[in-house]
């Protein structure tokens, strides 16, 4: 029965060009994932009754629920299949992203700015901009952020398409209606719990598939020294693993990176920015239970993010060691039979994973977009809901309106959401530059919106006028310095201080700058306007509120403790990979 | 976590680990005495996928029985 069921599927989705074929244990166990994820929506559809149900999951989540949930929603299967061709292009230099790139975000969110979004009780993080600076503010962020949300995951979801139909022959209408379609029925029914829930499935099935790569890898190489000794031989001229020690200028490494553009630029402003303020991450952490477990969540999120170069990075450098022929995208379409790196990660599994195996593997990249998804999905449901449309049909009906309503809202938001984003990737599919387009529409909100939201935080001054004006000015900054460079590429010498600087190097700077020039113009306009009384401000701002007590607990289940080993361990890695 | 709900996460997680470990376990035994596969494995001798079942029926079996919903509460 199954395996005629299989060979159906096989028959109508399938191309015979495909890097790797399944049998039917395989199918058997995707079909079997597919069926949990739906069943758990269901099952969850009883208790999500209210809008805290709803958008918050209740608020009930313990540290390891929303702390492993907060990592998932961003472990989507780009991420695996994107940063795994990147090792391969780049060596080691990938593991950035998720060090310097990630954890001490991860830990500052935790420890400084967990308490403020908690204690205030929003629904969002432009909820938290309202609360702090008004309509202005909160307006600008949840209008960017709910477009850009929905059209991201449009993006994600026709590149999802495209691997499933290069890697396994599917096709690519079936890809994209099957997955988005179940992650619309689990959140639709059971909302962020629902999501929140299968996030965690999805974080255990990403990595039990994903390790079988690294593990068989290394045993082939022969452990780390083994596989080193292979890249050097296979790649003589270049430098793929260490690192630091080649980022003294922009042209010794792959990246055409400075260490300043990592530091300064990823490091202490994009990923600040993306890991404190976007509120795909952040939603997850306020679903917390209590302030401890909410500031537990990010650093436990950190501890599993530090290991996640395990299944992602090691992948890319094995295949620099044991499959060095593979060529950029361009090249591999014009020489027959060549692979490109960008699929690396399926071309590792094919190579070590056997029946069932194969599909564990399978399963982990499907979870991982579905994942991805379903976070993009229910933050798009909570913004429009709270941040557009409730304060707009309050204006237009002078009525509140009921709980109830809200949650119709959310469910009919989750429907428009997905369809949005289908819509998009169909988009993308007749027009491929939009892709670049959106973006880089998307990274011009990233930066500004962290220096509107930390100075919010941490500076009592700071006025309603200047929170807008400030992100109004990143913003606007942000798109006139990629509009520079777009027109004349020399002047990419003066944003990424360098001529010979890669994309990447110029994202890096281009943040940096509108990070510096919103926080600017946000004091300037401070010191030119009046500020809110410091009653306004009680639960808000530091130095206005009083952080409540993390109870009674043993030091070794206090935040601080676990944020300063994960510190360690961090520090530790950086300098024996140096 | 269970709070409300009478069924935990984990006990969802393990239950769905013990199908998948068993599913894995089977036929990479079936295969290792009656080999059918004709793609190309790397380190096919190791017969990592029985390895590989077998550890996920542990993970699963341990998160099934520690958070299984019919289990007594200590008052």
């Amino acid at each position: 029965m199954l395996g005629n069921l299989h060979s159906h599927l096989v028959l109508l989705f399938a191309s015979p060009s495909s890097i790797m074929s399944l049998g039917w244990v395989d199918s058997l166990l995707i079909i079997i994932y597919f069926l949990s994820v739906l069943g758990i929506g269901y099952y969850l559809l009883r208790f999500t009754k209210t809008g805290d149900d709803f958008f918050m999951a209740g608020r009930e989540m313990t540290a390891w629920i929303a702390g492993l949930s907060f990592v998932a929603a961003n472990l989507g299967s780009l991420e695996l299949m994107g940063w795994a061709a990147s090792a391969y292009q780049y060596g080691i230099l990938a593991t950035h992203w998720y060090w310097i790139g990630a954890i001490p975000a991860m830990l500052f969110l935790g420890i400084v700015m967990i308490p403020f979004y908690y204690i205030c009780k929003t629904h969002s993080v432009p909820g938290y901009l309202k609360l702090r600076y008004g309509e202005g503010a909160s307006q600008l962020s949840a209008v960017s952020f709910g477009f850009m949300t929905v059209f991201m995951s449009g993006i994600n979801m026709y590149s999802m398409a495209i691997v499933m139909k290069v890697v396994l022959g599917w096709d690519i209408n079936f890809s994209i209606w099957v997955s988005s379609l179940t992650v619309m029925v689990y959140v639709v029914l059971g909302g962020l719990l629902s999501a929140i829930f299968n996030e965690v499935l999805q974080f255990m099935l990403i990595w039990l598939g994903a390790l079988i790569v690294p593990i068989v890898g290394m045993i082939e190489t022969g452990g780390w020294a083994g596989m080193v000794a292979r890249i050097h031989q296979n790649f003589p001229a270049g430098d793929y693993t260490h690192l630091w020690s080649t980022m003294g200028s922009f042209q010794d490494n792959p990246m055409g990176i400075h260490w300043t553009g990592i530091v300064f630029g990823l490091g202490a402003i994009i990923s600040m920015a993306y890991w404190t303020t976007d509120f795909l991450v952040v939603q997850r952490v306020l679903s917390a239970r209590d302030l401890r477990s909410a500031k537990l969540a990010p650093i436990i999120g950190a501890g599993f993010k530090m290991f996640v170069p395990l299944i992602v990075i090691l992948p890319g450098l094995l295949g620099l060691a044991v499959l060095p022929g593979l060529v950029g995208e361009n090249e591999a379409k014009l020489i027959p039979g060549a692979h490109s790196y960008n699929e690396v990660l399926p071309l590792m599994l094919a190579r070590y994973a056997g029946p069932g195996l194969l599909g564990l593997g399978v399963t982990a990249l499907i979870a991982g977009f579905m994942s991805g998804m379903a976070g993009n999905v229910s933050a798009f449901a909570t913004v429009w809901t709270y941040d557009i449309y409730k304060p707009l049909h309050i204006k237009l009906t002078k009525n509140e309106g009921t709980d109830a309503h809200y949650v119709k809202i959310g469910r009919w938001c989750t429907v428009i959401g997905v369809f949005v984003s289908i819509g998009t990737a169909y988009l993308v599919q007749q027009f491929a530059s939009i892709m670049d387009y959106v973006q880089a529409l998307f990274s011009f909100f990233v930066a500004p919106l962290f220096g509107t939201v930390i100075l919010g935080m941490l500076w009592k001054r700071a006025t309603k006028a200047a929170g807008f004006w400030g992100l109004f000015a990143g913003i606007g900054s942000s798109i006139a310095m990629w509009a520079w460079v777009k027109i004349d590429h020399s002047a990419l010498k003066y944003i990424a201080l360098s001529p010979y600087a890669k994309d990447m190097a110029e994202n890096m700077y281009r943040g940096l700058w509108s990070w510096t020039i919103c926080v600017i113009v946000t004091v300037v306009v401070s010191y030119m306007t009046r500020p809110k009384p410091e009653s306004e401000l009680v639960g808000l701002v530091r130095g206005c509120t009083e952080i409540p007590s993390e109870g009674d607990v043993p030091f070794y289940k206090r935040p601080i403790v676990w944020a300063t080993a994960i510190f360690v361990v961090f520090v530790a890695l950086n300098i024996i990979f140096w | 976590m269970v709070g409300r709900h009478k069924i935990s996460i984990w006990f969802i997680i393990g239950s769905i680990l013990l199908m998948y470990g068993v599913i894995i376990f089977c036929s990479n035994l079936y295969e290792w005495f009656f080999p059918s596969q004709t793609r190309m494995i790397v380190l096919s001798e190791l017969h990592f996928g029985v390895w590989w079942g077998a550890l996920l029926i542990i993970i699963g079996l341990i998160y099934f029985i520690a958070f299984r919903p019919w289990k007594k509460k200590v008052a």
